[in-house]
């Protein structure tokens, strides 16, 4: 197991995924290193959502397969990735420390420090029920959950989702400021001209396969053009 | 943090433009250095302070750094951070350099509207004085 230092933090090989012989994904080749900011871009449909499942081990693939630091996905890749799926799956009858307990619980490497100082620059009271909470404050209760544990490669399906332009801002800083440059994070999003000062590599997805990759700077300067203006000639209907 | 408010607003880009970020970043340091914001030998922020202040990867702001470095307005001391050079005849050089490339692109858009450079002498003139005559009018307030 020498090989295990050298090898990559995600390689994706020929990977595709088929729901009902219809293809969602196919011939998806990537490689992931540590220390970087991918955005994961794509309209609405072009398998982003599939993607991140599948790297979260949560669907299994139909072709090729997923390595994470040269090992098949199981128990270790489950610790070291830290997931924030597209949509909530917190209880609305518990607190936001309950919460904080459950993670703490679910997750040996969850900070429950880093947690409260997150949750004290969004003015967030612990004590409150997520019933009572808007729809964006529970996303943002979700992304610090994910944000405070201590993982290899963070993987955020659509964050800004759910939040309002002016709060999207925040969301990014918050990202940010808890970005450890030691490990990756993936984020998927279609919001790409909120989001493309974080992203250090691009990767655009449509109908299930990779159309273009590369590093933000060098695209910008090859194309004289914001990435979001190149996705959106890109990928014009 | 060291970079106060007026620098930080001047940390702030324009994301949607095609010139890639880090390029944006080394101007805008450039920038602070030239007019003396940042003064010879003064101590830079940090990656990840800057990183945080003109809300950009952390990478991004590397780049913008090692730029500088390759062109010696800044240099590192290995475990102390990053410091604006001690060369003020650089720094001039830099100055002047911005100086021309600025005035170049303006006469450039003069000339595309069609002012003669005799006429855009005379124009400066006249605007500069205004401009002197609007300042000291806020200032009266």
């Amino acid at each position: 197991m020498k090989k295990t230092h050298s090898s990559p933090l995600l390689e994706i090989s020929s990977l595709g995924k088929t729901f009902e012989k219809t293809p969602v994904l196919s011939d998806i080749n990537l490689t992931l290193e540590s220390g970087k900011i991918y955005g994961l871009l794509g309209k609405n449909g072009a398998g982003k959502s599939t993607l991140l499942k599948l790297i979260n081990d949560l669907l299994v693939p139909t072709t090729g397969n997923i390595r994470f630091k040269g090992h098949p996905l199981g128990v270790a890749s489950k610790s070291r990735i830290a997931f924030l799926p597209e949509r909530t799956y917190l209880d609305r009858q518990t607190t936001v420390l309950d919460n904080l307990d459950l993670f703490a619980t679910f997750y040996s490497n969850f900070d429950r420090k880093k947690a409260y100082s997150m949750l004290a620059s969004l003015d967030l009271d612990p004590s409150i029920k997520l019933s009572t909470m808007s729809k964006g404050m529970q996303e943002k209760l979700q992304l610090v959950l994910v944000m405070s544990r201590h993982a290899d490669l963070y993987i955020l399906d659509e964050p800004l989702g759910g939040v309002d332009p002016a709060t999207r801002d925040f969301v990014l800083d918050l990202i940010l400021e808890n970005f450890d440059p030691s490990s990756s994070i993936l984020i998927s999003t279609h919001l790409i001209s909120d989001i493309e000062r974080i992203l250090d590599e691009i990767i655009f997805l449509s109908h299930g396969k990779i159309t273009l990759t590369g590093s933000a700077d060098a695209l910008r300067a090859q194309y004289n053009q914001s990435i979001d203006k190149i996705f959106r000639e890109t990928f014009k209907c | 943090m060291q970079v106060t408010q007026s620098q930080s607003a001047a940390l702030h880009f324009n994301f949607s433009s095609g010139e890639p970020i880090y390029l944006q970043l080394a101007e805008k340091l450039e920038l602070l250095i030239v007019s003396g914001t940042y003064l010879p030998g003064d101590k830079l922020p940090s990656v990840r302070e800057l990183a945080l202040e003109a809300k950009i990867n952390p990478n991004t702001v590397q780049k913008s750094l090692s730029l500088l470095e390759s062109n010696g307005l800044i240099s590192t001391e290995r475990t102390n951070g990053k410091f604006v050079t001690q060369d003020r005849d650089l720094i001039a050089a830099r100055k002047l350099a911005l100086a021309k490339k600025y005035t170049t692109t303006f006469l450039l858009k003069m000339a595309e509207i069609g002012f003669h450079p005799s006429e855009v002498a005379r124009f400066l003139k006249t605007t500069g004085d205004n401009l002197k005559g609007n300042s000291s009018e806020e200032n009266s307030f």
